[in-house]
């Protein structure tokens, strides 16, 4: 799928985190979390596991991660990409 | 309904917040009712429809039972919340602003749809419907008859009190005639009954008396609106020791009395025959629940043997 506009999924509260999308010639995130460091790579995976699932090639991806579990990564990109379609 | 599954505290969890649903598993209360309805603004019902879907996805070693609050089925939001919802398996659905049996019948058509697309057993999926109106209440007893899936009728006293134009008090004076007709209509056909919230989460002693007013009046459980208020519910709803203690010398004295060749005896000066021993079978059936007594009560130490 595409990054068609700018969207954002989520919120600010622990165990949350905010996806901001948009669109963009290539890909790239960048991910800021309260816990980057323990778990920095383990977030980075879920986010291109499901960008993948997605078939996403291009846009910019934000991710401001208040520790959240890999279920709410999922759910949260999931609801941007689906705004960011529509 | 031989079905004793103990339904004292349902609590609700807002469908859009991460840090309340990852606590559902360590909650002690016997159900929980996600909300995708009230606690979730408008421009978030895709965000917690699709947050509700992959926490139950990943919450495979259940230990309660998951319901999920959707919104109005005439609202646009409706049919989505459960063509995302389902296929993560919840136990049931709280349908909201079920005021006449025509609704109930409307999710229960669905509910049957989704079963055989995710090809699930047919009535996998069970309805609560919530009785949150005057029209609602005056139709208690076609919607508790209007489906097999239906485990239980809940009173829903806000939206109640807002659609008659009244305010709801401390004492729910105002609440007593539909609690009871909600009851009639759950009783008369073998369902549970299912009271209210009570919003006022400081206010212990407040919450306590209402539980125990609902349960003298026949309601077996209550919705709750934060965890602290399982506690105090969960207290109310137990069969007291000496409750137990008696019912089992009456199921003893009328197993003495048919001996005798007689369905009624004398126990400490009271006369004991066939409804005080049914009472006495649900105080039996409730403590069984709450693991008080060993053994499920059989019929015939209630009706006899024919």
């Amino acid at each position: 799928m595409k990054i068609m506009k700018k969207v954002q999924a989520g919120t600010l509260q622990s165990s949350d985190l905010m996806v901001f999308l948009e669109p963009a010639e290539t890909l790239t995130v960048t991910i800021e979390s309260t816990v980057l460091k323990q778990f920095g790579d383990l977030i980075r995976a879920k986010v291109d596991e499901v960008l993948a699932k997605h078939g996403v090639e291009a846009g910019e991806v934000r991710i401001t991660d208040r520790g959240a579990l890999d279920y709410a990564i999922e759910a949260r990109l999931e609801t941007a990409l689906m705004r960011a379609e529509g | 309904m031989a079905d004793y599954k103990l339904r004292r505290s349902l609590l609700y969890v807002p469908g859009n917040m991460p840090s309340m649903l990852q606590n559902i598993p360590i909650f002690n209360c016997d159900s929980v009712i996600i909300d995708l309805e009230d606690a979730v603004p408008l421009s978030e019902k895709d965000a917690a429809r699709h947050l509700v879907k992959r926490f139950l996805m990943q919450y495979t070693d259940r230990n309660k039972e998951l319901l999920v609050r959707i919104n109005p089925l005439d609202t646009r939001w409706g049919y989505e919340d459960l063509k995302v919802v389902l296929p993560a398996m919840p136990d049931g659905i709280r349908l909201p602003k079920a005021d006449t049996p025509e609704i109930v019948e409307r999710l229960d058509t669905l509910l049957t749809e989704f079963e055989e697309e995710l090809e699930v057993e047919i009535g996998r999926f069970g309805i609560l419907p919530s009785l949150e109106s005057a029209l609602g209440v005056i139709n208690a007893v076609g919607i508790a008859r209007s489906s097999q899936r239906i485990f239980a009728l809940a009173f829903g006293a806000e939206d109640y009190t807002a659609s008659m134009e009244i305010e709801r008090s401390r004492g729910g004076e105002e609440l007593f005639n539909a609690r009871t007709r909600v009851l009639w209509a759950a009783k008369a056909n073998g369902i549970q009954a299912l009271d209210t919230i009570f919003a006022d989460v400081g206010d212990m002693e407040g919450l306590r008396a209402e539980t125990e007013l609902a349960k003298r009046l026949g309601y077996t459980g209550k919705c709750l609106v934060n965890p602290r208020q399982i506690e105090v519910v969960h207290e109310v709803f137990a069969p007291k020791q000496h409750e137990v203690d008696y019912a089992l010398q009456v199921i003893e004295a009328i197993k003495r009395a048919r001996q005798l060749g007689t369905g009624v005896i004398s126990l400490g000066g009271k006369m004991v025959d066939a409804p005080v021993v049914k009472r006495a079978a649900r105080v039996l059936r409730t403590a069984y629940a709450h693991g008080m007594v060993d053994t499920l009560i059989d019929e015939e130490a209630i009706h006899g043997a024919q």
